[in-house]
């Protein structure tokens, strides 16, 4: 039932914050079932790309396409769209003022008017999948760093998304949480989900990924398998870059 | 002799005075005391109505550019007015003002003027706490809500106000407190208010005793409000 080429599109997608240019004109395509890894400097412009593709970030120009709709169109019902983008923060933004249990159930209620029922009964199974069954109507500042970031993904998860975005979901945690949260990602790629993510974990992204992106300077510096980018750099940019963090 | 102490006339009787004063006349003051939380109160929750009106105008963003400047500009002249002005003149200014300029309100009572006047001015302040409550939500709720795909509106209901409620009840709590001691200015208009208790006892020739029956009442009544605004804020930081 796809009619279209990729799942996700991006076209000479530019962003400048005021005079800084961040996104100088990306081509990029994301295809279903692909994971996607984002690497590269910081301040390169990983999270504004990331944010653009949700349109958390309105591109100064270029399109996203998203399922074959340009939703960075005017008066393109956005929220219906990224029902089905699912991001995750470094900060995991869970809830404070909900229970873990209403931090998955809210949108689908509000936004997909599923009964309470059967939002919880699908709740449940997510939590079951991350090992926070017993932690179900505890709040958030119970929850360590780990527990969050695995919440927040499951929230995400909760509305069926059709791709998960990641903006370097480990980089706030503890060494010894950072394990958990990949577990979980690790699972979801092996159930199929397409995943674009921003990380630091070169090991994680060698393992998961189909395809590594270089991001420099608000471009794509290069962009290959794990094996040819992590094992056979040809952008100079790019050999420094892996000098530094691996 | 010649020392400070020397200028205090020691033959006044200050705490027979006042004692004397509040077991006559204690009737008097409660009446006005009661007079000044039911003003103050009234004009707080109304001017918490309003003032939440105007403080979610001062955020709210519509599609189109132009309205929002507008907007932001209308508010931003009634909020800046309104703060920026004695409290005082707003109250003379309506009560001698609008009667005059608007027939329809020439025949209403004395306490309609003082309490618009006092409910206008809550608004400007309530406005400003509710902006700055809405604003001390950090900014990832909304994007994380947003990103969900959850609509701005529901993300304002479900995700940011109950968020901003707990910076912005206390904050309410103090300008009730405030509020409390702005009445004493309405004793100006004859509005029997605490305040204005001493003013009729003037008559009977009692003028210091009064006022320090006045102050220590709104000192117990403030001291009070204090603590207890402490208490919401310490019940409302628990669940963080
Ligand atoms: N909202 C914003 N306003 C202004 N500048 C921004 C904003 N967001 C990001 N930037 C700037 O854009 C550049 C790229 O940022 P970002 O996309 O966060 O990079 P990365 O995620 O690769 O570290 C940085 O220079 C950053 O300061
Ligand atoms: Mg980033």
């Amino acid at each position: 039932m796809t009619d279209y080429n990729h799942l996700i599109e991006t076209r000479n997608l530019v962003k400048d914050f005021g005079k800084l240019g961040v996104l100088k004109g990306i081509n990029q395509h994301i295809d279903k079932g692909e994971v996607v890894t984002i690497i590269g400097p910081s301040g390169s412009g990983k999270s504004t790309f990331l944010r653009c593709l949700n349109l958390l970030e309105k591109p100064t120009s270029g399109q996203v396409i998203f399922e074959g709709v340009d939703i960075s169109a005017e008066h393109v019902d956005i929220n219906l769209h990224r029902q089905k983008i699912g991001m995750v923060f470094q900060l995991f933004n869970v809830f404070p003022h909900l229970s873990v249990l209403e931090n998955i159930t809210i949108t689908p209620k509000l936004e997909k008017k599923m009964p309470a029922s059967e939002a919880e009964k699908k709740a449940d199974e997510l939590l079951a999948m991350i090992g926070l069954s017993d932690k179900k109507y505890e709040y958030p500042r119970k929850l360590s760093g780990g527990q969050k970031q695995r919440l927040a993904i499951v929230r995400a998860l909760a509305m069926e998304p059709d791709v998960m975005l990641f903006d370097e979901p480990t980089s706030a945690l503890d060494p010894e949480m950072v394990k958990e949260v990949l577990d979980v990602m690790l699972k979801l790629v092996e159930d199929g989900m397409t995943c674009v993510i921003v990380t630091h974990e070169m090991g994680f992204a060698r393992k998961v990924s189909d395809r590594v992106l270089f991001m420099d300077d608000g471009i794509i510096a290069e962009e290959g398998t794990p094996e040819q980018l992590f094992d056979h750099p040809q952008n100079p940019r790019t050999i420094e870059f892996l000098s530094k963090v691996l | 002799m010649m020392s400070v102490i020397s200028v205090i006339h020691f033959d006044l009787d200050i705490i027979g005075g006042i004692v004397n004063t509040w077991l006559k006349y204690s009737n008097l003051f409660i009446k006005g005391l009661w007079m000044t939380l039911g003003i103050a109160a009234a004009a707080v929750a109304m001017g918490s109505i309003l003032g939440s009106l105007i403080g979610v105008l001062s955020i709210v963003e519509t599609r189109w550019k132009w309205l929002n400047t507008i907007i932001h500009t209308l508010v931003k002249v009634y909020v800046t007015a309104l703060r920026g002005t004695p409290i005082l003149v707003q109250l003379y200014l309506i009560y001698f003002f609008l009667p005059e300029a608007v027939w329809f309100l020439k025949d209403l009572p004395k306490l309609f003027f003082i309490l618009l006047a006092l409910t206008l001015n809550s608004s400007a302040y309530v406005a400003e706490i509710i902006r700055g409550g809405i604003n001390s939500v950090d900014k990832g709720q909304t994007e994380a809500a947003r990103s969900l795909g959850m609509t701005s509106s529901h993300n304002m209901i479900y995700i940011v106000f109950p968020q901003a409620i707990k910076s912005i009840l206390p904050a309410l709590g103090n300008e009730y407190i405030m509020m409390v001691k702005e009445t004493s200015l309405a004793s100006t208009l004859s509005l029997h208010e605490l305040m204005f208790t001493g003013t009729i006892l003037r008559n009977y020739f009692l003028v210091w005793q009064p006022l320090f029956i006045i102050a220590i009442i709104y000192l117990i009544v403030t001291l009070i409000l204090t603590s207890l605004v402490g208490m919401l804020e310490r019940r409302l930081s628990v669940s963080d």
